[in-house]
């Protein structure tokens, strides 16, 4: 298939009062048309500004150092801003998290639903106004004509995150970046939500990176997962992949630390202790080390390389490595 | 354990009401009521865990508040360890609040950012005059190692903590006077996935060292089932089914516990692939005046004519498995 986007290597570090935080630290994946990809990792992995570094949106303190995003042959990084304009929101949208503070207050929805196709697709406004009545269809919202001059603080929390997506794919783009579309929300509405984002990816095969911290969100839309820690991506491959073969020790913690959904007994979960890493001065070696059981002395001295443990699946981890320790769960093994 | 009581329920909820009233006009007179919390009965057993799930704005949380008396209830019975607490005066509720604690859902908003970690877990105790200024300060370096923290940690500000390490002081300080009964608030919800199995496990070694009793209020269905002895399901105020949690879980009679559970998404790509998923179409309704009738109606897919009519009680279809549904009349 067609790739969409291909992330290479890229760097993004904040420069604070204290130092610099090196947020994300040399990431390479890609998207293919049509293709939902998941990336996951906990708050402060670096995953939200990976997103943010492709759309460059990022605070005044933060900065790509190094590193390419392709997105259909044009290098979101160096492009100019003029250029940039015409990508965000039109090309690639995202949906943020919290749709209680993401939407503006002082504009009806109508009002902000028909931004981006003035602006964009240069509509008039009758035809702006359609268009964006039949978003709200799509997005299930009923009586759509009368809630487009409503403002934000009359929809609830569920409604508000339809919005978002309303907007997002107000242009129809060709890539999709949903920030934590539904951790904000209650389980029935977070349903509602990922099966509107899997029938519109099946429609208009709009390509989606859905970012999260819940395993159980990815498990049913993406067909590839990024797990993510300390700034790096540290395995990557299909969610069969990751959820049945695991192996770096870190999503073998993930896995360990839900209730095991096919047992009815209670089991003791099986958290991760300790606190991520501080990434004002990232660790030398892998950055999981310090919380891993089964970290090794030369887990704290190199980082280790990705091992390769079936084609599109790899890891960084040296528990792949074939002088490793066995350890339970874990089926790695690979080359490097 | 304990010696034998009156009782071998803590906490007995008698057809507990709490609403609201919404003031209108510009003499604030009110009209109509916010129903949070309308009819609800249940008992907690020593040493239980009793889940409590639903969508926002059921009324669990209003639930929770309302019996350890922070909302004065508008009817209804709360009884504990087998004396009548619903009419007690502040004074005399105060020997209650000591046994009765919460641990709250925001661990950014539930600590004071002014008081030290230390002056907020000691909090409780200074206010029931418990111990001596040095008994108090070892009882709070205590209680931080306890929950997993330093005890240098104490004359440190809240700002300096992750949330992981917030809820711990929140539950250092549920814990700070020897509490028997907690209500658990949704105290993983702001939480990684990681860090949110760090907390219930202490939650649950507590429970065992202390023998305390929880109520564990959740919107995540699938820790809620792994936390609790039994599940309660509300919905708009009501609470529509009431069982053991396996139970439950394997064998959900009301159409909206049934709608609920099959939206939990389930950590598994062969699982999450074959299951089916019952939507639910449409939110849950205002609460503000709810119709007559089961309060599910307008989203259920067996609704009747009588559904419309007549409210469902609430009756033991046998096993301890409670249920409010027409169906099973």
């Amino acid at each position: 298939m067609e790739k969409l986007l291909k992330v290479n290597n890229l760097h993004t570090s904040f420069y604070t009062h204290v130092g610099e935080v090196m947020a994300v630290r040399g990431i390479t994946f890609d998207v293919e048309k049509g293709e939902a990809v998941g990336l996951v990792g906990e708050s402060g992995c670096g995953k939200s500004v990976t997103m943010m570094s492709l759309l460059r949106i990022l605070a005044d303190t933060g900065k790509v150092k190094e590193g390419s995003a392709l997105f259909e042959g044009r290098d979101l990084v160096k492009i100019s801003n003029q250029e940039m304009l015409k990508i965000r929101g039109n090309e690639i949208s995202m949906i943020f998290q919290d749709p209680m503070t993401s939407l503006n207050p002082v504009f009806t929805i109508g009002n902000q639903l028909m931004e981006p196709l003035l602006r964009h697709k240069r509509m008039t406004k009758h035809d702006a106004r359609k268009k964006a009545v039949e978003l709200l269809k799509l997005v299930g919202i009923p009586e759509a004509e009368k809630r487009l001059s409503q403002y934000p603080h009359e929809f609830s929390g569920g409604m508000r995150q339809r919005v978002m997506i309303a907007m997002a794919l107000a242009c129809d783009p060709k890539l999709l970046i949903a920030d934590e579309p539904t951790t904000a929300l209650d389980v029935t509405i977070q349903a509602q939500i990922l099966d509107l984002m899997k029938e519109l990816k099946n429609k208009i095969s709009t390509s989606i990176i859905l970012i999260t911290h819940d395993l159980g969100v990815v498990a049913d839309l993406c067909s590839r997962i990024n797990v993510m820690y300390g700034g790096k991506i540290v395995e990557q491959g299909t969610k069969r992949d990751i959820f049945y073969n695991p192996s770096h020790a870190y999503t073998l913690g993930l896995l360990g630390s839900v209730p095991n959904p096919k047992t009815l007994i209670k089991e003791r979960l099986k958290p991760i202790d300790g606190q991520p890493p501080d990434l004002l001065k990232p660790p030398e070696g892998c950055p999981f080390a310090p919380r891993c059981k089964y970290a090794m002395r030369i887990c704290e001295i190199k980082m280790p390389p990705y091992f390769e443990i079936s084609e599109g699946h790899r890891a960084a981890c040296y528990l792949n490595h074939p002088y490793a320790p066995k350890v339970e769960g874990f089926k790695g093994r690979g080359r490097e | 354990m304990m010696e034998e009581k009156k009782s071998q329920f803590l906490i007995e909820i008698k057809n507990l009401k709490k609403y609201f009233p919404v003031k209108k006009g510009i003499f604030k007179t009110s009209s109509s009521y916010v129903k949070a919390v309308d009819d609800v009965s249940f008992e907690i057993k020593k040493g239980e865990t009793l889940g409590l799930v639903g969508e926002s704005g059921c009324g669990k949380t209003t639930c929770g508040r309302t019996i350890l008396k922070l909302y004065e209830p508008t009817s209804g019975k709360i009884i504990y360890d087998g004396k009548d607490i619903t009419k007690l005066s502040v004074n005399q509720m105060l020997s209650y609040r000591r046994k009765m604690q919460i641990i709250f859902q925001d661990p950014y908003a539930s600590l004071d950012a002014r008081m030290t970690v230390g002056d907020i877990v000691g909090e409780a105790i200074d206010i029931h005059n418990l111990m001596g200024k040095k008994e108090r300060n070892e009882r709070v370096q205590y209680l931080l190692q306890r929950v997993g923290l330093n005890s240098e940690h104490a004359n440190r500000y809240p700002h300096e903590f992750s949330g992981g390490q917030r809820q711990r002081i929140g539950i250092a300080r549920a814990l700070a006077v020897q509490p028997e009964f907690i209500v658990c608030d949704e105290p993983i919800s702001a939480l990684d996935v990681s860090i949110q199995a760090q907390v219930v496990n202490m939650l649950e070694d507590l429970q065992g060292d202390l023998g305390l009793t929880y109520l564990f209020i959740a919107h995540d269905l699938s820790m809620v089932k792994h936390i609790s002895n039994r599940v309660g399901v509300m919905y708009l105020g009501k609470l529509v089914e009431l069982a053991a949690s396996n139970e439950l879980y394997k064998n959900p009679q009301h159409p909206y516990t049934q709608a609920l559970l099959s939206a939990i998404p389930v950590p598994d790509p062969d699982m999450a692939e074959e299951r089916k998923r019952i939507i639910l179409e449409g939110e849950i309704p205002s609460p503000i005046d709810p119709p007559e009738g089961c309060r599910f109606k307008g989203r259920c897919r067996f609704a009747k004519p009588i559904c419309s009519k007549e409210n469902p009680v609430f009756k033991d279809l046998g096993g301890e498995h409670y249920v409010a549904c027409h169906l099973f009349d």
